[in-house]
């Protein structure tokens, strides 16, 4: 146990790094998403077509693909950020394909009866997304969304494949001083089950929260 | 019927006309539900539409502020012609209120928000107002204890009263009922009639769709009757009922009236 109180200061910080992009680009796909949703399902062609591409690019590549590309390939484009934020950023867009997706299996729980009842009292399109449509598909996507938050979460830990200096980054290191990769990638894998636990348990209380009274 | 009337203008004629179909062809694809009708309806008269299912009852219903678009005729509300999907439309919606069989409350929403929510972001009324009016509302209907339920707490009767009282929150200028109470356990069926009575008394264009001939009977000023997409028979209540002149309808009548 000495190698954890040895080398603590560093593995707080590399553990605060991970939580840091979670939250982060957590709550930017939340958004993105919802985006994304809205775009999805508007009437109008273009945008839903965009929505559509976006939703199968970001599905259908690796994200360590896009965590490489965007680390070694933006700079050469002229783009230059450091490494932490490369990688928040393409979490965010790669994880807001996940989070559309989620919204809208939500949308679908909306029944059309209330879109056709708000489109009755004379609601705008935007009117009736706003007041009745995402409330309730956002309520249904909770639990969803918290899935898609805990992936992001271990997602997290490809950042270290580009240099960032995170949590699976950090254990690698002292493993390559201590030598003890059982016991130190356990602890790090006990460390991601409790974030995991926390964002779990953390969407349950949302959901139940608010749910809609039966 | 045989006035060409533009829509946009009221003719000197049809001067209280609150709606008016002419010509309205309607398809589902191959299907022809609305074939020819021409309808007008005015101000302060309650018109029952019956038929059979299938007769395009429901679907002219609809067509009236624009859920379904038609193929071609128009259809014009207090002298306007039905815009295209659009803000307009959105305003000429609000003017109309529509009650559904499923009663289509927001579940997400209190009864009282259910009933204000149109109101506020529709009409622009504050929300003090718009909460007084709507409990007012809440009562007429009956279920101003209620206010603060969810409508899934609610019995299917008192649901659809709190649908007829969001609509009514928008002060309309005519009334659709989609099949009212056909989604109703029979015991909940009269609370809803009750309602729908005491509005027309009140003097309230309405149009119901329903099976209810009872209800027909005792508020109607006039019944019409549909099959095949075809305004087959129209007349007042009393004479529908006691002596309807085409073959249909009077087959029509022999199979529900027994009941």
């Amino acid at each position: 146990m000495n190698i954890f109180v040895d080398s603590a200061g560093p593995l707080l910080e590399a553990l605060g790094t991970t939580v840091m992009m979670a939250v982060i680009a957590g709550v930017a796909a939340i958004v993105l998403g919802t985006v994304v949703t809205a775009a999805r399902i508007s009437p109008i062609p273009v945008l839903r077509g965009l929505a559509f591409a976006y939703v199968q690019f970001f599905v259908n590549v690796p994200l360590l693909v896009l965590l490489i590309l965007a680390v070694f390939a933006l700079p050469d484009a002229g783009l230059l950020l450091p490494l932490t934020p490369t990688a928040i950023i393409v979490l965010a867009l790669y994880e807001a394909a996940y989070v559309a997706e989620a919204i809208r299996s939500g949308v679908n729980t909306v029944g059309t009866g209330q879109i056709e009842a708000s489109r009755a009292l004379g609601f705008t399109l935007v009117q009736s997304l706003r007041l009745v449509v995402v409330p309730q598909a956002l309520r249904a996507a909770v639990q969803p969304i918290g899935n898609v938050m805990i992936a992001l979460t271990m997602n997290t830990a490809l950042a270290a494949a580009v240099g960032v200096v995170e949590l699976t980054s950090e254990a690698n290191k002292l493993n390559l001083v201590e030598a003890q990769p059982i016991l130190i990638f356990t602890v790090a894998g006990l460390i991601y089950m409790a974030l995991a636990l926390v964002i779990g348990l953390g969407a349950g209380r949302i959901e139940k929260r608010v749910a809609i009274k039966r | 019927m045989a006035s060409s009337s533009t829509g946009t203008s009221t003719p000197a004629g049809t001067a209280t006309a609150m709606v008016q179909l002419t010509d309205v062809q309607k398809h589902f694809g191959s299907h022809h539900v609305l074939k020819d009708v021409s309808l007008t309806i005015a101000a302060r008269e309650v018109v029952v539409v019956v038929g059979p299912s299938g007769s395009g009852k429901s679907t002219l219903c609809r067509c009236i502020n624009r859920l379904e678009t038609i193929t071609s005729g128009t259809i014009a509300v207090d002298g306007v012609d039905l815009p295209a999907e659009g803000r307009a439309l959105a305003k000429l919606r609000a003017e109309v209120g529509m009650v559904f069989q499923s009663f289509n409350l927001f579940a997400h929403r209190t009864i009282l928000d259910n009933v204000t929510l149109a109101p506020i972001t529709v009409l622009g009324r504050s929300r003090k107002d718009a909460r007084a009016e709507g409990l007012a509302l809440l009562e007429r209907v009956g279920i101003a204890d209620k206010a603060d339920h969810f409508p899934a707490q609610l019995s299917g009767g008192q649901q659809q009263r709190a649908a007829i009282a969001r609509a009514l929150a928008m002060k309309p200028k005519v009334m659709l009922f989609d099949e009212p109470t056909s989604a109703l356990d029979p015991e909940m069926v009269s609370e809803v009639l009750d309602v729908m009575t005491s509005l027309a008394g009140d003097g309230m264009t309405m149009v119901v769709v329903t099976h209810e001939m009872g209800f027909a009977r005792r508020a109607a000023d006039r019944v019409i009757f549909m099959d095949d997409g075809r305004i087959v028979e129209e007349d007042t209540p009393a004479d529908f009922f006691d002596h309807a002149s085409s073959p249909r309808a009077q087959a029509f009548l022999s199979k529900i009236l027994p009941h």
